[in-house]
């Protein structure tokens, strides 16, 4: 079985323009949200503060459970969390009163609902140091990935590949930042290990077309680059395609059926993939055939030196 | 015939299968679950250190007063703050007998001398501060183990991390509200005199005398049960006697009142002192305050032999279960800060491991179909090839006695994917090789090797943010970091090293000359 009987000859690089519209309207778009909204929504883990979600024997009004929380001094988030019987409250760090937070929410809701009528669930609380020193690891983890990536590009194929991957790979971040940002997810631990998941697919994606390029401009010294490299895109059409959709698949049953916590990394990872894919063609491919004074000649030249 | 090579590479195969299976099986026993599939908590405290270097400050500067006494120098105050000991002086010619009796006595140098030599500042050295920070978390380890290890918790984990912080993780704990206290508490326990001459109601307006302390003494109303508000006492500030010097520490229960106390025991030392002090002031009140809060303060009515005392006070079975346990355990060196708890109900974890396992086998599912579908003969041999990837992936884990998370289960979905896409590059080159015309034989050749090269690429860029992820990772993340860290490499082996083996061994047939990919 095969979805392409003969060679696709698409010329996808001739839409690049559409392509370098569409993203920059994208990126335009979630700086204005992210400006309009303050910023991310930062999880616990990153904020600090403190998270009790309890699960009820029968759905509770939400304005009884806040009631409830009321009573402790500390004002919260209350939400579902999928089903009608599983609730989350969620304390700011600012409200959060002294170590024992989270007993003094349980002793609550108990003295309101009764000792039977739920159990406890999840019970979390993030010091503010150490939601302080995880931004920092976390954007130092993002920062040296990225480092190694383009160091590693950069000697196995040419400083102009690893620099149109890189814009790609920040490309796809800052969309999937905004994808977060407007359908008002939070920021978490989970949605960063999905980040750097997508920073690590997104790079696949890429370097199997320019690995296709790469050999093309060993074969095809003629070649004008843009047709060489769209060429080289169509030859690896098929595959992409396919392993795209595969992973779309898992992403999707994780999504579908991983269960509300793992929701989050879930949705992060099936935006970030989908552009991906999107962007090794019309962010990084693209920009290589618009590097300034960057022939076929030039690259093959400069590849075989390394 | 198969060739010499082929036989080798099927029997490393099979060691590698086989030492898999070893160290995976059986699931139940060789993987273990993260706290977030098991249900339990997960600790960090940081150890105030800057706490136990004051309190070493403060009683360097009472010892350093005595000996300035002993030199004949009588100081106007001796002021303790952070690692600063501030002497005032009451006259400019002590100056010089103070530097004497610094220098004899060690510990502390000086800082500066300010108002024409009235004033002294001395502080302990930047090494001994150093010691000391380090030594508070040493101890607070150990104790912690201690206390942990008799409150009965399962293999717990109890590890320093970073500087000066604590992780304890404690599976399966059903009253987190006890463990946590049973952790907290500092449990410095001291027995002291009460003053009973001096004014208590000056006292509260904020007129303690520079060797007293105003404390209040918890009692519980015995006909309601409930703690009253305290009652405040003038308690000396030196010591008598400290908990260091205990040997045992039981609960027992009062025969008169049927309420539990705590029965503690000195060692032989402790024992000595004990009988001196209570020998020495008899009809005097002594205090028994434990972090700062006076538990109980009797009279002494006749000098007490054999080392043994009774805390008394508003105890539960349980509160004088545990305090038993801490005395025992000892004191923390420093109090502890909560810098982070999560903790996670059995049930919940039970539904996210049934949730993540039924998301990864409907995604496996799928992807198994498809590659069957689409590539006949090469999906079959992919899907073994993927098979043979969870095994490895199982096995590594069980002999690395890493622990499987959340995060873990969604880092094996994606590894899946990566493993995938790894064949599906092999399969399109192959296809392609196929269209130009070349044989069967030179197209396996052609396609392995030059997928190869992408493969190598695509791998080594995703373990490097799986590395990174693992270095700078916390809990949640080195589980995601860990399961894709040797699920890449596993894919490595059985995209490259298995399917092109299976290739080989289907071709070793000289009579195929073709393959359905």
């Amino acid at each position: 079985m095969r979805f392409f009987g003969t060679k696709p000859t698409v010329n996808w690089l001739g839409y690049k323009k559409i392509g370098y519209a569409f993203s920059g309207s994208l990126i335009l778009l979630t700086i204005v949200v992210l400006i309009a909204s303050g910023g991310l929504k930062y999880g616990i883990d990153f904020a600090g503060g403190t998270l009790v979600q309890v699960k009820f024997k029968t759905a509770p009004q939400i304005n009884e459970v806040r009631a409830a929380v009321d009573v402790t001094g500390m004002g919260g988030d209350i939400q579902q969390f999928g089903e009608p019987v599983d609730i989350l409250i969620n304390i700011r760090p600012k409200e959060q009163k002294g170590e024992n937070a989270t007993q003094e929410v349980v002793a609550a809701l108990e003295s309101k609902f009764g000792k039977d009528s739920f159990t406890v669930e999840r019970t979390e609380i993030v010091g503010p140091k150490v939601g302080k020193d995880l931004t920092i690891k976390a954007l130092l983890a993002v920062l040296y990935s990225l480092i190694g990536i383009l160091i590693y590009l950069a000697v196995r194929f040419e400083f102009r590949f690893a620099t149109t991957a890189i814009i790609a790979i920040i490309h796809d971040t800052i969309i999937t930042l905004g994808a977060l940002a407007i359908t008002g997810r939070e920021f978490s631990l989970p949605v960063l290990a999905a980040i750097l998941t997508v920073i690590g697919y997104s790079l696949n994606d890429t370097i199997v077309v320019f690995d296709r390029v790469r050999e093309n401009l060993r074969l095809k010294r003629n070649m004008e680059l843009p047709d060489l490299v769209n060429g080289s895109v169509n030859e690896t059409l098929s595959r992409t395609i396919i392993t795209s959709g595969l992973t779309l698949l898992t992403v999707i049953a994780l999504f579908v059926f991983g269960g509300e916590v793992l929701h989050d990394f879930s949705f992060t990872l099936l935006v970030g993939i989908g552009f991906g894919t999107y962007s090794s063609v019309f962010i990084a491919s693209a920009l290589l055939i618009d590097w300034p004074g960057t022939t076929t000649q030039k690259l093959s030249l400069s590849i075989r030196k390394n | 015939m198969m060739d010499r090579t082929l036989v080798w590479r099927f029997l490393l195969i099979g060691v590698i299968t086989a030492a898999a299976l070893y160290a995976a099986l059986p699931l139940q026993k060789k993987i273990k679950l993260g706290l977030d599939l098991q249900g339990g908590m997960h600790l960090v405290y940081e150890v105030q250190t800057e706490k136990a270097v004051e309190m070493t400050v403060a009683r360097t500067a009472e010892d350093f007063r005595g000996t300035l006494e002993k030199a004949g120098i009588t100081p106007l105050g001796v002021k303790a703050e952070a690692e600063k000991i501030t002497i005032d002086l009451a006259q400019q010619s002590d100056l010089e007998g103070l530097r004497a009796a610094a220098k004899e006595f060690g510990e502390i140098e000086e800082q500066k001398s300010e108002s024409a030599g009235m004033k002294a500042v001395y502080a302990i050295t930047g090494e001994r501060a150093k010691a000391i920070r380090q030594h508070a978390v040493d101890q607070a380890l150990e104790t912690l183990r201690n206390r942990i290890d008799q409150f009965g918790v399962s293999e717990p984990v109890i590890q320093r991390q970073g500087e000066n912080r604590i992780l304890i993780q404690l599976a399966g704990v059903k009253d987190p509200e006890r463990a946590k206290s049973l952790i907290k508490t500092t449990a410095r326990l001291e027995f002291r005199l009460v003053d009973e001459d001096a004014s208590i109601a000056k006292a509260m307006q904020g007129d303690v005398p520079p060797h007293l302390e105003l404390l209040y003494e918890y009692r519980k109303d015995a006909n309601t049960g409930k703690t009253e508000a305290g009652v405040p006492l003038l308690v000396e500030k030196n010591i008598l006697l400290g908990g260091e010097s205990l040997s045992e520490a039981d609960v027992r229960i009062d025969q008169q009142f049927n309420e539990p106390y705590v029965s503690i025991g000195f060692d032989s030392e402790g024992a000595r002192r004990f009988g001196e002090v209570t020998g020495k002031y008899v009809k005097r009140r002594m205090a028994i305050v434990l972090d700062g809060k006076v538990h109980s303060a009797p009279v002494i009515r006749e000098k007490i032999e054999g080392g043994k005392a009774q805390i008394t006070g508003s105890f539960t079975a349980e509160q004088a279960h545990d305090l038993a346990i801490i005395l025992r355990a000892g004191a923390l060196p420093a109090p502890l800060e909560l810098m982070e708890e999560r903790s996670v109900g059995p049930s919940l974890g039970a539904d996210s491991i049934r949730d993540g396992l039924l998301a990864c086998a409907y995604g496996a599912v799928a992807v198994v179909l498809f590659m069957m579908m689409y590539y006949r003969v090469g999906g079959l041999i992919a899907n073994l090839a993927l098979t043979l990837n969870v095994v490895i992936l199982a096995g590594m884990m069980g002999y690395m006695e890493a622990t499987l998370t959340l995060p873990g289960i969604a880092g094996m979905a994606l590894t899946i994917g990566i493993a995938v896409d790894a064949n599906v590059l092999i399969y399109e080159r192959l296809r392609e090789e196929l269209s130009y015309g070349k044989t069967i034989r030179a197209a396996v050749d052609a396609g392995f090797n030059r997928a190869f090269l992408t493969i190598i690429d695509t791998h080594v860029t995703t373990l490097i943010t799986a590395i990174v992820l693992f270095q700078f990772g916390t809990g949640p993340l080195k589980g995601f970091a860990v399961t894709l860290t040797i699920g890449l490499l596993a894919s490595l082996f059985t995209a490259v090293f298995v399917s092109r083996s299976m290739f080989s061994l289907i071709l070793s047939n000289r009579k195929v000359d073709r393959i359905s990919v």
